[in-house]
């Protein structure tokens, strides 16, 4: 029996999951899906800035367009400390592809006009 | 003459013009201070933002900009770069900004929409020398998210607020190394969800029941004293800890920034430090309303926008119908509640159910929320737990109302 709570969303079910895989304590699907991926592969979203040129401000926030497994996340922060992006840059904007080998590319999180 | 003036151009301020405008109001002005709109959000750049309401993961600036983008479809006129200054009594309003240079307006319905303020150092009275390296979390995350800059190698985090737990995981993902969040009541202030994955995720101990009772060092902050408090929150000698470090992130609330309402004469509630509203969303001052951190603090922006949208219908129905009628009824805090908003009800003006958000003043396990008018229980809902760092959200049916008079109370049975 292993406990967890869940981070999908704002509730914060609080769950448990038996030798069988079986998940309670979940409101909704989305936790019994993210307790095995968690007590398995865990995985997150990384949010983060990379640098700017010829915008108003010097940072771009970016995120990863889906959860990456959460021990490249230092890795991933390495390949963005590469990156330097020019203004202007647009939502969704896509600032690296495949980042480390995931499959799963960075994006731009906020517009920001030259 | 504009219809309506919105002041402040975060998500509360963008959701209130947006619904107004969908409403039928046609001369809708916001006032935003800074240079873009979006407010807070746009340096809150870790996701968890429009679950509820786009039903999708955001970052901050992703759900402003959804906003933004909304309202460039209407004809909502938006003056940024410009701070209010004052608001009159008489709904003119007093502006000033490069562009325009000093100017008055005059509306026919006014949006509060300013949002909300960090506490500082000096509001809780932390002893020791002022040296440099002591930031509130969300002066730290605007230096790291948007200028650019670490304020700090080694940290501790006072206060276990939402903001403060981002900041130790944005910290450490940047190289810093966070010490310690230390918390000065038994429960933390924050969402479970970011305990986890912003301090058990990187090994950074929460050390509740904690506060901080030095600070060392004379031009830079060398080293935080941590100790042990008791029931009273009182220091207990003998427990001290000592962090070498040097920096301090104060992440011990927030304040609705309500200048502006006072100085217009409008009645603040004392336990929100926001502006008593009705179920509208209207304050004690016909044609104002108010919505978003700057009635009460919010922890979900969903709910923010929720709120909002409701403020910008009213207003349009104040200015196309002309005022809200009816007697009204007070929400008293009952057993276990700490504030609620809206504070009054006119049942005439609602046309089946209202919302009443309210926080609890402490931890409670499986339990009841009852709404009360003296003995008769009016209605109940279930919870599975309830804390202070999450807002409570009911749906009340307007019919249950009938016959009562005066008051309601809202308070928590345990089970
Ligand atoms: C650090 C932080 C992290 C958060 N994390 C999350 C999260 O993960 N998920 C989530 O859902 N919610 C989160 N929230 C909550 C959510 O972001 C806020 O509740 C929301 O931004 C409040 O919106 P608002 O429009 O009321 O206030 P704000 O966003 O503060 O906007 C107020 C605006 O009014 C302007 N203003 C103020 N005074 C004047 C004046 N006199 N004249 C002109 N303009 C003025 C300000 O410049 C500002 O732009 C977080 C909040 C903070 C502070
Ligand atoms: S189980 Fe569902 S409702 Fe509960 S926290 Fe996870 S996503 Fe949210």
């Amino acid at each position: 029996m292993r406990e967890l709570v869940c981070i999908v969303c704002p509730r914060g079910c609080h769950m448990k999951v038996d030798d069988e895989w079986n998940v309670t304590g979940n409101t909704c699907p989305r936790g019994a899906e993210y307790a095995r991926a968690e007590l398995t592969h865990p995985t997150r979203v990384l949010t983060s800035t990379v640098r700017l040129e010829g915008g108003r401000y010097p940072r771009c926030p970016v995120k990863t367009a889906a959860p990456v497994p959460k021990e490249l996340l230092p890795r991933v922060m390495a390949a963005l400390d590469e990156v330097t992006l020019r203004a202007p840059v647009h939502v969704g904007q896509t600032v690296l592809e495949d980042v480390c080998g995931t499959g799963v590319a960075v994006v731009a999180t906020r517009e920001l006009t030259a | 003459m504009y219809d309506l003036i919105v002041v402040g151009g975060g998500p509360a301020g963008l959701a209130a013009a947006c619904s107004a405008w969908d409403s039928g109001l046609r001369s809708i002005l916001i006032v935003e201070r800074d240079r873009e709109l979006g407010g807070i959000l746009n340096q809150c750049i870790h996701n968890g933002f429009g679950l509820t309401y786009f039903k999708e993961e955001l970052t901050g600036p992703e759900y402003a900009h959804r906003f933004v983008e909304l309202l460039s479809k209407t004809g909502v006129e938006v003056r940024t770069d410009t701070m209010v200054l004052e608001i009159t009594g008489d709904l003119r309003i007093h502006m000033t900004g490069p562009e325009t240079g000093y100017r008055v307006e005059e509306a026919r319905s006014v949006i509060l929409a300013m949002g909300c303020r960090e506490r500082t150092r000096g509001a809780i009275g932390i002893p020791g020398y002022r040296p440099a390296g002591v930031f509130t979390a969300g002066a730290a995350q605007r230096y790291v998210n948007v200028e650019g800059w670490l304020p700090g190698k080694r940290v501790v985090i006072l206060g276990s607020g939402d903001i403060g737990l981002i900041m130790a995981r944005r910290m450490t993902l940047e190289g810093a190394k966070v010490l310690a969040c230390v918390e000065v009541m038994p429960y933390s202030g924050g969402l479970t969800r970011n305990i986890v994955q912003c301090l058990e995720d990187y090994d950074i101990p929460l050390y509740l029941s904690h506060t901080v009772t030095d600070i060392r060092g004379r031009d830079r902050v060398e080293q935080v004293v941590v100790s042990e408090v008791d029931e009273r929150r009182r220091p207990i000698p003998g427990t001290e800890m000592v962090f070498d470090c040097d920096t301090l992130l104060l992440s011990v609330g927030l304040i609705p920034e309500n200048e502006l309402t006072q100085s217009a004469g409008i009645r603040i509630d004392p336990r929100t430090k926001g502006p008593e509203v009705f179920e509208n969303m209207e304050t004690s001052l016909p044609g104002v309303f108010s919505c978003g951190n700057v009635t009460h603090v919010h922890d979900l922006v969903d709910f923010v926008t929720q709120e909002s949208q409701r403020a910008g219908a009213a207003a349009a129905k104040y200015v196309l119908n002309g005022p809200a009628a009816g007697e009204s009824i007070a929400l008293r805090n009952g057993n276990g509640v700490s504030y609620t908003v809206p504070q009054r009800v006119r049942p005439e003006n609602v046309e089946k159910v209202f919302n009443v958000f309210f926080r609890v003043n402490r931890i409670f396990g499986p339990s009841r929320i009852v709404v009360s008018a003296g003995e008769r229980e009016l209605c109940r809902f279930k919870r599975d737990r309830l804390a202070p760092g999450e807002m409570e959200n009911i749906t009340v049916p307007v019919k249950l109302l009938e016959g009562v008079a005066g008051e309601i109370t809202v308070s928590v049975k345990e089970a």
